[in-house]
């Protein structure tokens, strides 16, 4: 049933594209999924993209194809403090502010990057997780640091813990020299909001086309209810609480009477 | 069983947080404490956030002592007078509690803060209650009991002025010193996650000369109405108190709390009191041990908000 509801998309998607003016390649993709819904049991998941590359009378005859695929999560801001030893004890000290990060990132090509371009293309089209601009609060200037800075690295490695960034060289499968495929896995722990894909193709170390795509983490069921009412009713929410412990007192002392 | 909590944001084993209410409410049973100095610790070694155990745990300390509550009041053994007394101060200390939380967690400090105060509150209360109990058990040993409370000896507390007589304790005591103790328990209650039981019974014995007979009621009264509060107040300013948690613990609370009463009854009052006593002093040391060596990971990452 999602396969053929995906392969009418394609279409829909393929029509749609035909239309433009012609360039020597096409990407065509869709994911699995666009909506995926969080339930309370919800222990994370696989969302699949797939898709193609169409060539036309200007391609250039037995051209091989790289893909890098992105995924970024809805954005945030963030802060990473780090610990130092002070009187003799562990306290966090310095810390830095990452403005309008994504919640979650995930870099997937057919193989490594550094095989795929050049250095200079890899930071222009923000290739890779060292690549990819996350804009920190220095002094009184927004800025990006280099990628060993401990702050950065710090914070990347604390998101990749939590399966939240995550890059990999081998996850974009091509079946066909066209046709190729790659998994997206959100973790349990998933932010909810809207995920874009960017989908770069390249040749010969060069950008070649690209496209785009979208999906959307929402979270269902009572548990969003009380996230949603706790963080938008606060009184009620409250207010609820406390009679939900009243009430929860009340009845011990009923069921529990010994006097 | 796999459940998601909507607040502390991860998903945890509705058994294990059933059993450890359980079994914190087992040893609140046993020494009538509210037991948050148990819950609250528990819930971080878990892997929720200080901040949500802390506010999560008030409004389970609130549903345990509403139910120990109802049965002092039946067996009319809380001083209204009194309750209301301190819960002047208790509302004052913990809507400053609340603030210095809000505070602080802004500056990145809250989990030291609440770290520290365990550290230094149970390490001293802890081994102060070892140390009682050791001698009261040494002492009844040789066969020779002192007397819990030397009535008669009127120190500096029982001279401050503005005295009002609380009749049902049969007690006649200025409001300055329960104002103040009530603010500190509604104080620490607030930072710390707790019900503040284990200190403010000593404190009624010790510095208020509150009789036995009305002073766990009356200190239940205090604790239920500030964590009431302070479950209202986390609600409102942190957004931080998860309701599904706080269930949890609360019904595994209430039934651990029934079979740890009636344990507690079989075992002699000084033996209660080392053994709470070292439990206290455990959780202690526990934190300051956490604190001195060095953390495996230096860093840590929380949202600031602006999510769009």
């Amino acid at each position: 049933m999602r396969m053929r509801a995906t392969a009418i998309a394609a279409l829909a998607l393929a029509a749609a594209l035909t239309a433009l003016p012609a360039r020597a390649e096409k990407l065509i993709v869709s994911v699995s999924n666009h909506r995926v819904t969080v339930t309370p049991n919800y222990s994370g998941e696989e969302l699949v993209l797939f898709g193609s590359v169409e060539k036309d009378a200007n391609t250039p005859p037995g051209r091989t194809y790289d893909l890098v695929v992105t995924v970024a999560g809805p954005r945030a801001d963030m802060v990473t403090r780090r610990k130092e030893r002070k009187f003799g004890i562990w306290i966090n000290t310095d810390s830095r502010q990452f403005l309008q990060v994504p919640a979650y990132l995930a870099i997937f090509s057919n193989r490594p990057i550094d095989a795929i371009a050049s250095p200079e293309v890899q930071r222009r089209q923000q290739l890779g997780i060292n690549n990819v601009v996350l804009t920190q609060r220095v002094g009184t200037d927004y800025a990006d640091v280099v990628p060993n800075d401990p702050f950065r690295s710090a914070f990347v490695r604390l998101r990749s813990q939590h399966g939240l960034y995550r890059e990999s060289s081998s996850a974009v499968t091509f079946l066909t020299p066209t046709l190729f495929r790659t998994g997206i896995p959100l973790p349990a722990e998933v932010p909810i909001g809207t995920y874009n894909v960017d989908i770069k193709l390249f040749a010969d170390g060069q950008l070649v086309t690209r496209t785009e795509t979208a999906f959307e983490i929402v979270k269902v069921g009572f548990e969003q209810f009380v996230a949603t009412s706790a963080r938008q009713n606060g009184f009620a929410y409250g207010l609820a609480t406390i009679a939900m412990a009243l009430m929860t007192g009340w009845m011990a002392s009923i069921v529990f009477r010994r006097d | 069983m796999q459940l998601f909590l909507p607040i502390a944001d991860i998903p945890v084993n509705v058994f294990l947080i059933l059993a450890m209410g359980a079994a914190v409410g087992f040893v609140s049973g046993m020494f009538g404490i509210g037991g948050g100095f148990l819950m609250t610790p528990l819930l971080i070694f878990v892997g929720i956030s200080p901040a949500v155990a802390v506010a999560s745990v008030s409004s389970h300390i609130a549903a345990s002592s509403m139910s120990g509550a109802i049965s002092y009041w039946r067996r009319r053994s809380i001083d209204p007078a009194l309750a209301l007394v301190l819960l002047t101060g208790g509302s004052i200390g913990t809507a400053l509690g609340v603030a210095t939380f809000t505070w602080l967690r802004s500056l990145g400090q809250l989990d030291l803060l609440i770290a520290l105060s365990y550290v230094i509150l149970l390490t001293s209360v802890g081994g102060l209650m070892f140390w009682e109990g050791l001698r009261a058990m040494l002492r009844a040993n040789s066969g020779n009991p002192v007397p819990m409370r030397r009535s008669g000896s009127h120190g500096w507390i029982h001279g401050l002025p503005l005295k009002m007589r609380f009749k049902r304790s049969k007690i006649y005591l200025s409001v300055i010193p329960v104002v103040a103790i009530g603010l500190l328990i509604g104080f620490l209650g607030a930072v710390m996650g707790i019900g503040g039981g284990f200190i403010l019974v000593p404190l009624m014995i010790y510095v208020l000369r509150v009789p036995t007979s009305t002073v766990i009621g009356t200190s239940m009264v205090l604790t239920l109405v500030t964590m009431l509060f302070a479950t209202m107040l986390h609600a409102v300013t942190n957004h931080l108190v998860d309701a599904v948690l706080a269930l949890i613990l609360m019904v595994g609370g209430v039934t651990g709390a029934q079979f740890g009463a009636r344990a507690g009854q079989k075992i002699r009052g000084e033996h209660l009191r080392l053994l709470l006593g070292l439990l206290v002093l455990a959780v202690g040391v526990r934190f300051a041990f956490e604190l001195g060596i060095k953390p495996v990971e230096l860093f840590t990452v929380r949202e600031t908000g602006g999510a769009t």
